[in-house]
């Protein structure tokens, strides 16, 4: 099954506000997206409008295949080491290969440490590992350079190349400049309302 | 899967489990058994007489302490968003999360009724009484504490509010249910049984819609 996610002709409203509206967007499998705009411009919103957790004003999001999300909230559980808060979804998500996200995150050495005591940057790469043991096709990223060294911002680069390649899909929401292979642009700013 | 999410909500919620404070309500009713006789005075006729019906307050009262950590840490670590993008519904995760909760504390609260009548001198029928009028009323106590978790979790000072919530919503199990000391026969607490029930059937949908509309919002 090829990946899909189409937003077709959607607006979003928080509150009073309506953020944007007659965005479209296509994603096939390969593809990626960097969605930019300046802070409160509405890509969290979007990214979450993709993902199905906020329904859009007008319009509708059609999806193909299974999604993951890695956005600025970890859940995971902070009193536990951060092995035993990530086993918790590799068992929800059926992962028998746990061991290969967390080499190429370098997360080993931090298996024991409870998720309270990670580092912005640590916790963020923990969610990433998330996100590859789902084994998804679509990834919705919201912010994920935040708080990562220039490492593991290669790094990361690297595995979304690779998802695609493989046919996944990425959207980025990133203020940031992220290299992304090939990727269509969405500026925010366009269609704000 | 539910095996998964239920051993989770275990170690979240079960004494000495990583959400903390897990034996705290069963401290705070044995400690409510225990300053009953200090505050009434020495008479045993009257503690053995309203002994059960302390008890009955003293568990209603300790089924709300859990209530904070119930909902409100989930949802602000985006733990529902999640297992909601793996097709995992709100009602079936509230569902698992009504158990565990009741499994984390009824069953010590109803061991813990054993010592608190010995305090309160009741004798084996009245205990026995309680005892049954507990294992029925429980699960409702849990059901309208998780509903009311749920729908407070968003809020600010939310865990004050669910607390106060709740008590209007326990009056009806705690009326059979500590009704069922003075009068003779089961039917009391059948009919808690009976609440108990219905809310616990109630309360997986009007939690999994209270998260679902707060992500919403």
């Amino acid at each position: 099954m090829q990946a899909r996610l189409v937003a077709k002709d959607i607006a979003c409203r928080r509150g009073e506000r309506l953020l944007f509206r007659a965005l479209s967007l296509e994603c096939r499998a390969g593809d990626a997206c960097h969605i930019t705009g300046a802070n409160g411009i509405g890509k969290s919103s979007l990214m979450r409008i993709l993902a199905g957790l906020l329904r859009p004003y007008v319009g509708k999001v059609d999806r193909k295949g299974t999604m993951g999300l890695v956005d600025e909230r970890l859940a995971l559980d902070a009193n536990l080491s951060l092995g035993k808060a990530l086993a918790f979804w590799q068992r929800i998500d059926g992962c028998r290969e746990p061991g290969r996200a967390l080499e190429l995150l370098q997360l080993g050495p931090l298996m024991d440490v409870p998720v309270r005591y990670l580092s912005t940057g640590q916790k963020k790469r923990a969610a990433l590992a998330r996100l590859l043991n789902r084994g998804c096709p679509i990834w919705l990223l919201d912010e994920p350079l935040n708080g990562l060294d220039s490492q593991a911002q290669k790094t990361f680069e690297a595995l979304i190349e690779q998802h695609c390649a493989g046919g996944g899909i990425a959207i980025v929401a990133s203020h940031q400049h992220i290299a992304l292979p090939s990727p269509s642009r969405v500026e925010l700013a366009e269609f704000a309302a | 899967m539910i095996g998964t999410l239920l051993r989770r909500d275990l170690g979240l919620l079960l004494p000495g489990g990583r959400g903390g404070g897990g034996v705290l309500p069963l401290l705070f009713f044995l400690a409510v058994a225990m300053l009953y006789p200090f505050a009434v005075g020495p008479d045993a006729q009257l503690l053995a007489r309203t002994g059960g019906g302390v008890i009955w307050v003293a568990a209603l009262l300790a089924a709300i302490l859990p209530l904070e950590k119930l909902v409100s840490g989930d949802l602000e670590a985006g733990v529902f968003d999640q297992l909601h993008l793996r097709g995992i519904s709100e009602e079936l995760v509230m569902a698992v999360r009504l158990l565990a909760h009741w499994l984390a504390f009824a069953p010590l609260l109803l061991l813990a009724t054993l010592p608190a009548a010995g305090l309160l001198g009741l004798d084996g029928t009245t205990t026995r009484t309680v005892l049954l009028g507990l294992l029925a009323g429980t699960p409702g106590l849990a059901a309208v504490g998780l509903a009311v978790a749920a729908l407070t979790a968003a809020l600010r000072g939310g865990a004050a509010l669910a607390g106060l919530m709740v008590i209007p919503l326990a009056v009806p199990i705690l009326i059979f249910g500590a009704g069922a000391l003075s009068t003779t026969g089961d039917g009391g607490i059948a009919l808690a049984a009976a609440i108990s029930l219905g809310l616990c059937a109630v309360t997986p949908f009007v939690a999994g819609a209270a998260i679902r509309s707060v992500r919403e919002g």
